[in-house]
């Protein structure tokens, strides 16, 4: 089991023939994800790779290869606009991994998605994978194993780190979801937690945070009033100055809220095993399973 | 992006709030031919143009009478450093005469996910200390961006600042004007505070700050051109320029990461074991040499930086590209400072091999690495 993509995902690649969509289009495919469908405008009728049918538009790789989750790999000024299209094609789950899409374009998207019953992850994550099963985004598949740890991040290489952790120490993972480093992201902790609770397969899960806004804290209430599952967590951004983008444009502490110390105290406070530093992830599940 | 006040001010002039004359100088004989010019002869307030909060706690606006004590306060002013950033104009504009101080602002909210707009009768200070003391003087509305802030919303809101028809008129044309140009600029953040009633009734914004969102730049040039790069430390537009995210901390341990998540816990690391990071860098998922090697420039600029720690976790990035990067980058750029890297994931031991071999500490192991960088650069 795994949450959100699993064998019966059917991938649509919007950007397939962009540079950053076929190195990840190739990389997917081998790592066996089903890859039915790619959309370049304008490139409808070839093939990829002698494989992948590409169309002009995601209504028709819907209609014609059957596909039931979009990932997006187009650039930043036509981000949003491929969300909207994806979602509107009736697609269910949309993964957006471009990063710089406008936050005025989001509060515009969001609405749109919550109106369609899609679920969007991202954007500016490195999206999903589901060990030996599908790989959905761009997170590295040979650092994964197969396994019984939920992992949700706000960030990337910093998530990879903690999958490493995990796997070289006998911890494989169910899912791995990155939610994305922006200040509007479709999927929050929340969802990804709920999901993991609901999963059979799932036996603790980690949440990897970060500076700025409240969706740790948020986080947390749901853990103290709805999980049963053990959870642990990391807070990245403890020695982070206020008032500065920390690279991802959510990572901001504003004034004196969405400090690391204030989501550690709330994570310790919900029973979640606080992480000091990445290397605490095994030694604190342990105590937990 | 953050605008100066005088920036922000023509942006919303050109929307059509009401704000007082105002001009901006670069000297104090500009200062003086504008308050003369502006002022006739009364009072003027000369404020500092720098990014940074606490300006008039810092000394950076002074009230002047007449032309010559203009001239003088801008002398003061244009040669200060406040909270390290050196000013280099100052705005000048009339005294204004004030009956009440309200306060008018859009932010981008992470938690309703929609632009709000507040509102709070208490003006004149910082809305956070209002938030934190007086919270049920602060008004929101979450606007709905398929149709905008609807005039019956900002009349509401309007009378929660003023009780006569008049100016609670007057109030929501200038809150229906700010959405526009939040949207028109794509600003993350734009604020009024204060916005004032003078005695006679008029209703007038006192001050401006706008923030950019950075990610709506390339799609707007003309808001792009507003950068000062002389109101930001230079390593930092260096940095920029090389396509690096780069923020200057106060520590000895200066470090170069792939990613801004492991940036910031690479950090924290370098804090657990006792030391201070110099800065935040997030070298992005490149093994471009040339990438390396403007990094280390920046890095290594500062007189600060005792030692120098990499920290490259490698998916797709291959570890082996980014050492052959790290040997060619240090081979043209000497350094100073002792090197300590550490890589880990594809192709790690490769790596490892590759800078032992150009005589560089080379680790897989993230903590290790760390105390070892803390342990060099004490």
């Amino acid at each position: 089991m795994s949450i959100f993509i699993n064998k019966e995902t059917r991938l649509l690649i919007q950007g397939i023939t962009g540079r950053d969509g076929s190195f990840h289009a190739k990389q997917m495919l081998s790592y066996g994800t089903k890859v039915v469908a790619g959309v370049t405008p304008g490139k409808g009728g070839q093939l990829f790779e002698g494989l992948v049918p590409v169309f002009n538009t995601v209504a028709e790789g819907v209609a014609e290869a059957a596909a039931n989750t979009a990932v997006i790999y187009v650039p930043a000024a036509a981000a949003a606009s491929a969300i909207f299209e994806a979602v509107d094609a009736g697609l269910g789950l949309v993964v957006c991994i471009t990063e710089g899409i406008p936050v005025l374009d989001m509060t515009k998207v969001i609405p749109f998605v919550h109106e369609r019953g899609a679920r969007l992850i991202g954007p500016n994550c490195p999206g999903l994978i589901s060990p030996s099963q599908s790989k959905v985004g761009i997170i590295p598949g040979n650092i994964c194993t197969p396994g019984k740890i939920g992992v949700v991040s706000r960030s990337g290489t910093l998530t990879y780190e903690i999958i490493h952790q995990l796997s070289t120490q006998g911890f494989g993972q169910s899912t791995c979801v990155g939610i994305g480093g922006d200040p509007i992201i479709g999927t929050s902790f929340i969802h990804c937690l709920s999901a993991f609770e609901a999963d059979a397969e799932t036996e603790a899960v980690v949440m990897i945070g970060e500076i700025g806004g409240t969706d740790e804290q948020l986080a947390a209430e749901f853990v103290k009033g709805g999980m049963t599952k053990p959870v642990v967590g990391f807070i990245a951004g403890q020695t982070a100055p206020p008032g500065r983008r920390m690279g991802h444009a959510g990572a901001i502490i504003s004034g004196s809220s969405g400090t690391a110390a204030e989501k550690m105290r709330a994570l310790a406070a919900a029973g979640i095993g606080v992480m000091k530093r990445p290397a605490d992830v095994v030694p604190l599940l342990k105590e937990r399973l | 992006m953050n605008l100066h006040e005088y920036q922000a001010r023509e942006i919303l002039q050109r929307h059509g709030i009401p704000m007082p004359a105002a001009a901006v100088a670069a000297s104090p004989e500009e200062a003086r031919a504008i308050a003369a010019r502006l002022g006739g002869g009364g009072k003027v307030v000369v404020k500092a143009q720098v990014h940074a909060g606490g300006r008039g706690k810092a000394g950076g606006v002074k009230l002047a009478s007449g032309a010559a004590e203009a001239a003088a306060a801008a002398t003061q002013i244009l040669g200060m450093t406040i909270k390290g950033l050196p000013v280099h104009k100052v705005l000048v504009t009339p005294a204004a005469e004030i009956a009440s101080e309200s306060y008018v602002g859009i932010i981008v909210d992470r938690a309703s996910q929609r632009p709000v707009l507040m509102v709070s009768p208490a003006g004149g200070i910082d809305i956070e200390q209002v938030a934190a003391q007086t919270p049920q003087q602060i008004y929101r509305l979450a606007i709905d961006p398929r149709f905008g802030l609807l005039p019956h919303q900002a009349l509401g809101l309007g009378f929660k600042l003023y009780p006569g028809l008049g100016a609670a008129r007057a109030a929501a044309d200038i809150m229906q004007k700010l959405a526009a140009a939040v949207y028109a600029v794509g600003a993350s953040l734009a604020e009024i505070n204060p916005l004032v009633t003078t005695p006679d009734g008029a209703v007038v914004a006192l001050d401006a700050k706008i923030v950019v969102d950075d990610n709506e730049l390339e799609r707007r040039p003309e808001i792009a051109a507003l950068r000062d790069a002389t109101a930001e430390a230079p390593s930092e537009v260096a940095a920029r320029k090389a396509g690096l995210t780069f923020i200057k901390l106060e520590g000895t341990v200066g470090c170069c990461v792939n990613g801004a998540g492991l940036a910031m816990a690479t950090m924290d690391l370098v804090k657990y074991y006792g030391g201070a990071p110099a800065n935040f860098l997030d070298i992005g998922g490149s093994s471009n040499p040339q990438k390396v090697v403007d990094a280390l420039a920046i890095i290594t600029a500062d007189p600060n930086v005792k030692a120098i720690l990499f920290n490259i976790f490698g998916g797709i990035t291959r570890c082996d590209d980014v050492a052959n990067g790290i040997v060619q980058a240090t081979s043209r750029f000497p350094l100073r400072v002792p090197l300590i890297v550490r890589l880990t994931g594809t192709n790690e031991r490769e790596a490892v091999e590759i800078l032992t071999k150009a005589g560089y500490s080379a680790l897989t192991d993230m903590d290790e690495a760390v105390k070892q960088a803390v342990e060099r650069a004490a």
